[in-house]
């Protein structure tokens, strides 16, 4: 059995009959070639798949394509203006929120939640919203530290 | 991972949803699916259909009336944590609604999957025990009413038949002050034991209390002998010390132990949780 999927990956329609179980993360890499979305524990427990449904922070690979029909995903990739990056992305940069960079899509999406629930983060606030995501490079500092510069900046902005 | 193949049905509503189960037999309901897609995955369940209810909005939401909040199956962890009615009616459950996973696994978790799902390790069934909920079951013969008590029938079992189609949780509001404190596994953030204490005070003594444990046993313990010893007293400190230690003896024989806690721990451990679970609900109760 297969089942017409239709899904907006970070602004361009996809369509795709797709079997039911296949998930959501999948759908991403595969069918809208976005590749930015990883596949980490499989479990929904490190945060590698994350990506925005409709704007609110979803694990890719606990949701299957056939839930997220009709909807718009924004990934890593839809974060960035063009050539223009999202603070965050900016942030994560400029701090060195990132060693070997595997866990940098989920975690730069993840923290867009956050300020999007909680636009003046504290540290604790940052570290508590983030306990989804794992990193096992950096010891969190850096992105911790970008997390708060991106926030400073988005505040700024406005 | 990849689940078995499945045939998949989304309903639109809860009567169209009722013609697919009697149509599919063996069927599992999909709400959020973050109880069902890991056992999917894990081929722990490979059910030859998925009826996917997620998009019925008359499942979804929080009323209240009549002295008890309404809270829909499709209710997201991340909508009871954040909703004003329940933090003020039921505290405690506010309280384990925000403690689940992490905020993309509140965003998609719904509180009829969680529980119709009923793993011991999970949250909401050891604070709806504790408040005394009741379920709201919409089965082939007509809606029924379901006691906490009657509902979580043992691990990953409950009252609900295979043509049942859970509708809403109920909880009493207001009153007493409620809380609930876990020790989360550190990568899957489910409970290694979690306490929920509700209590009523009046004139300055404890009028009644509430008291359960999960995570430690197949199916959340209530804690007779702790909720005895609080009844009548004032609540102070040490009275809520003294009533606490008892908590271990109220788990029974059978006790959950893994890798990563024996039950000789978690039993040890649980009066901790009860003391810590039972001074915060003493501070709302006033």
């Amino acid at each position: 059995m297969t089942v017409p999927v239709r899904i907006t990956v970070n602004g361009r329609p996809v369509e795709r009959d797709v079997e039911p179980r296949l998930l959501l993360v999948h759908f991403i890499r595969v069918f809208a070639e976005q590749t930015g979305t990883k596949i980490g524990c499989d479990t929904s427990q490190c945060g590698a798949c994350t990506v925005l449904i409709d704007g609110v922070s979803a694990k890719s690979c606990t949701t299957l394509a056939v839930q997220a029909d009709g909807s718009s995903v924004t990934t890593i990739e839809g974060l960035s203006d063009g050539e223009q990056l999202h603070p965050l992305q900016e942030s994560f940069w400029n701090k060195h929120g990132l060693q070997c960079g595997f866990c940098t899509p989920g975690m730069i999406l993840a923290s867009h939640e956050l300020l999007r629930t909680n636009a003046s983060p504290s540290e604790a606030e940052i570290r508590h919203g983030l306990e989804g995501n794992m990193c096992r490079c950096t010891g969190y500092q850096n992105i911790v530290r970008a997390v708060r510069d991106a926030a400073e900046t988005m505040a700024t902005a406005k | 991972m990849f689940a078995a193949n499945f045939e998949y049905h989304r309903a639109g509503s809860v009567a169209e949803a009722r013609q697919l189960l009697a149509a599919h037999p063996g069927a599992k309901l999909l709400a959020g699916g973050h109880s069902l897609i890991p056992l999917l995955k894990l081929r722990l369940a490979a059910p030859e259909a998925v009826i996917d209810i997620g998009r019925i909005g008359e499942l979804r939401g929080i009323s209240n009336g009549g002295g008890a909040l309404r809270i829909g199956a499709l209710t997201t962890h991340a909508e009871i944590a954040s909703s004003d009615a329940v933090k003020s009616g039921a505290a405690a459950l506010a309280e384990a609604a925000g403690l689940i996973g992490d905020p993309a696994v509140r965003n998609r978790g719904t509180i009829g999957g969680n529980v119709a799902h009923a793993d011991p390790a999970s949250d909401l069934p050891t604070v709806l025990i504790a408040l005394d909920a009741t379920f709201t079951v919409n089965s082939p013969d007509g809606e029924r009413s379901v006691s906490a008590a009657d509902f979580f029938q043992g691990m990953m079992a409950t009252a609900l038949g295979e043509h049942d189609i859970l509708t809403a949780v109920n909880v009493p509001a207001g009153g007493g002050g409620s809380a609930y404190v876990k020790f989360s596994h550190p990568a899957s953030r489910y409970a290694v034991v979690g306490a929920a204490a509700s209590l009523t005070v009046a004139g300055g003594t404890c009028t009644s209390a509430s008291v359960a444990v999960g995570g430690a046993t197949a199916v959340p313990a209530r804690c007779a002998s702790v909720e005895a010893a609080l009844a009548g007293q004032a609540l102070s400190a040490d009275v809520i010390a003294a009533a606490a230690a008892a908590a271990g003896g109220d788990l029974g024989d059978d006790l959950l132990g893994d890798v990563f806690a024996s039950g000789d721990y978690r039993r040890a451990v649980t009066p901790v949780y009860v003391q810590r679970a039972l001074a915060a609900a003493a501070e709302r109760a006033g």
